[in-house]
């Protein structure tokens, strides 16, 4: 697999598997933010100079491909963030801080990540909504029979992961969208862990709202997405003010905005990420993204099939639909795993990766996480297989 | 002091720790550590009578370091006055920073001297150790 010359991180010997936390880069991306800062340095949206110019191009395309990346019916519905938590905090408090009400009902699961978590916490404080929790079956999953039994009249929103960050498992958005709108519920989903590995397209999904980071698809960090149907962006109030998102304002305080997305983008934007990001999507086009996600799945199933032969390990997530895989060796906390994996060059994730509440449902707060990539190889999973086998003596190697 | 030896006494405090398992008694004051870097998190219950620590227990889900130093931290606190116990930790967390300290005072807490060699586990070691010192000093300052 040539794409691993590609990794300039991959040439250290490093065996990633923590790509649910983060990314490599590939060095067009570097490349790019390189020659962003080298070539072409500048501010958007203003200057009647040539880089200037250059950066505004560079800074809208970026938009540009996000777009087509997933689909969206209109430009306006991209707005660049600092990534997915900013993204899901606005969603939250610049629409739903203005439109829910006392006694209104969001929709959650015990598996979403702390961002999409603690935002509607607030809400629940400063607006008395209600919170309540999907039921998730005896594979963690969401069913649309456990969606159903939690709507009521009072349900005004569903906000989701599209793939859980430990459990890896796919929710059917597409359905549960389908579901929601015929009961008037709008619908959030989390896309961190899906657009970076498989093929997202809102308008087929037909969610209202989307956010994913840069940095989990091979895109620097710093810089995120937040997606939202025009009808709804239209209504988000921005906290943000200053330069960039204004049109007019005098002083007697009043104030015009500006368009659609620039009003939602207050201040210098995150120029270089937004470029860096244009190249990581430039890059993942550049490979297929149904690929991505069937390479990953045979990987996961090796590794399953292999782990499951070793006795010492317990695995949480058997029949996942990703290429996240959580563990533990038996007897093991998982930090001093992944401290004895860090021994062979092997990083994983340890703990309850923001997902606190989940151990309410899989009865165990901490758990080694395997995530991985495209970049990712049989060779590397033999390693951690072959490392976790020997792991008799782990404490004696790591104390 | 020898590695093997310095193992050894981690991996018994691990192990067998001293006093794992809470009381729930009421003249106990509760401590819960957690550390903010990772994702050991242990809870501590804590007797202090006539100024002395006459009791001093422990549970939860922490790492092989975490765990071996609360156990260790336990033996060598129970039975010293707060200012004494104070005064032990302190010299503890030098050790661990690479400070100045008397190591006449550390105990089998010494076997933690080397833990700077590797920073990230630096936290584990003074997880309960910093919870605990926290508590003594508000004990302290309500006492005064």
């Amino acid at each position: 697999m040539d794409i691993r010359t590609d990794f300039p991180m991959l040439a250290t010997g490093i065996i990633y598997f923590d790509n649910g936390a983060t990314t490599f880069k590939p060095k067009m991306v570097i490349d790019s933010i390189v020659d962003y800062y080298s070539n072409y340095c500048s501010n958007a949206h203003r200057g009647d100079y040539n880089i200037s110019l250059k950066t505004d191009m560079m800074y809208e395309s970026a938009r540009k491909k996000v777009k087509e990346f997933i689909n969206a019916k209109n430009l306006e519905e991209i707005v660049f963030t600092s990534g997915a938590t900013e993204s899901l905090n606005m969603i939250a408090y610049s629409y739903f801080r203005n439109v829910l009400s006392e006694g209104d009902e969001v929709l959650l699961t015990k598996s979403e990540h702390a961002s999409n978590i603690l935002p509607w916490f607030r809400l629940k404080e400063e607006k008395n909504i209600e919170i309540k929790y999907i039921d998730l079956d005896e594979n963690y999953r969401v069913t649309t029979e456990n969606i159903l039994k939690k709507i009521t009249d009072k349900t005004k929103l569903i906000s989701l992961a599209h793939v859980t960050n430990v459990v890896g498992d796919i929710r059917d958005i597409k359905t549960i969208s389908k579901i929601a709108h015929e009961h008037g519920i709008l619908v959030c989903v989390d896309a961190s862990q899906s657009v970076p590995h498989m093929k997202v397209d809102v308008q087929d999904l037909d969610c209202d709202f989307l956010v994913f980071s840069g940095h989990k698809m091979c895109g620097p960090t710093g810089i995120g997405v937040l997606y939202a149907k025009i009808e709804y962006l239209e209504q988000f109030v921005p906290y943000n003010l200053g330069g960039g998102m204004n049109a007019t304002f005098l002083n007697n305080g009043e104030v015009e905005y500006k368009s659609l997305p620039h009003r939602l983008e207050a201040g210098t934007p995150n120029i270089a990420g937004a470029i860096g990001l244009g190249a990581a999507v430039d890059y993942l086009s550049g490979l297929d993204m149904n690929l991505i996600h069937e390479y990953e799945m045979k990987l996961r199933k090796y590794l399953v099939k292999k782990l499951k032969e070793n006795d010492k390990i317990e695995i949480y997530n058997e029949n996942g639909d990703t290429g996240i895989v959580a563990f533990n060796i038996k007897n093991v906390f998982s930090q001093d795993t992944a401290i004895y994996l860090n021994d062979y060059n092997i990083c994983v994730r340890a703990g309850n990766h923001c997902a606190k509440i989940l151990k309410e449902e899989i009865n165990i707060k901490n758990t080694c996480r395997v995530s991985l990539y495209f970049y990712n190889t049989k060779e590397e999973l033999d390693k951690l297989i072959s490392v976790l086998e020997d792991c008799d003596s782990l404490y004696n190697q790591i104390l | 002091m020898d590695a093997n030896l310095r193992r050894t006494i981690m991996l018994d405090n691990f192990q067998n720790p001293m006093n794992r398992g809470l009381k729930g008694e009421k003249d106990y004051i509760k401590i819960n550590t957690n550390n903010e870097s990772c994702i050991d998190e242990l809870d501590f219950e804590l007797k202090i009578e006539d100024n002395i620590i006459k009791d001093l227990v422990f549970d939860g889900e922490a790492c092989a370091i975490s765990t071996s130093s609360a156990s260790i931290m336990i033996k060598t606190l129970l039975n010293k006055t707060v200012d004494e116990a104070i005064e032990i930790i302190k010299n503890y967390q030098n050790m661990i920073d690479e400070k100045e300290y008397d190591e006449d005072k550390l105990g089998e807490a010494i076997i933690y001297d080397e833990i700077y060699k590797q920073p990230n586990r630096k936290k584990c070691a003074l997880l309960s150790w910093n919870g605990l010192l926290k508590e003594l000093e508000k004990y302290k300052n309500r006492n005064i």
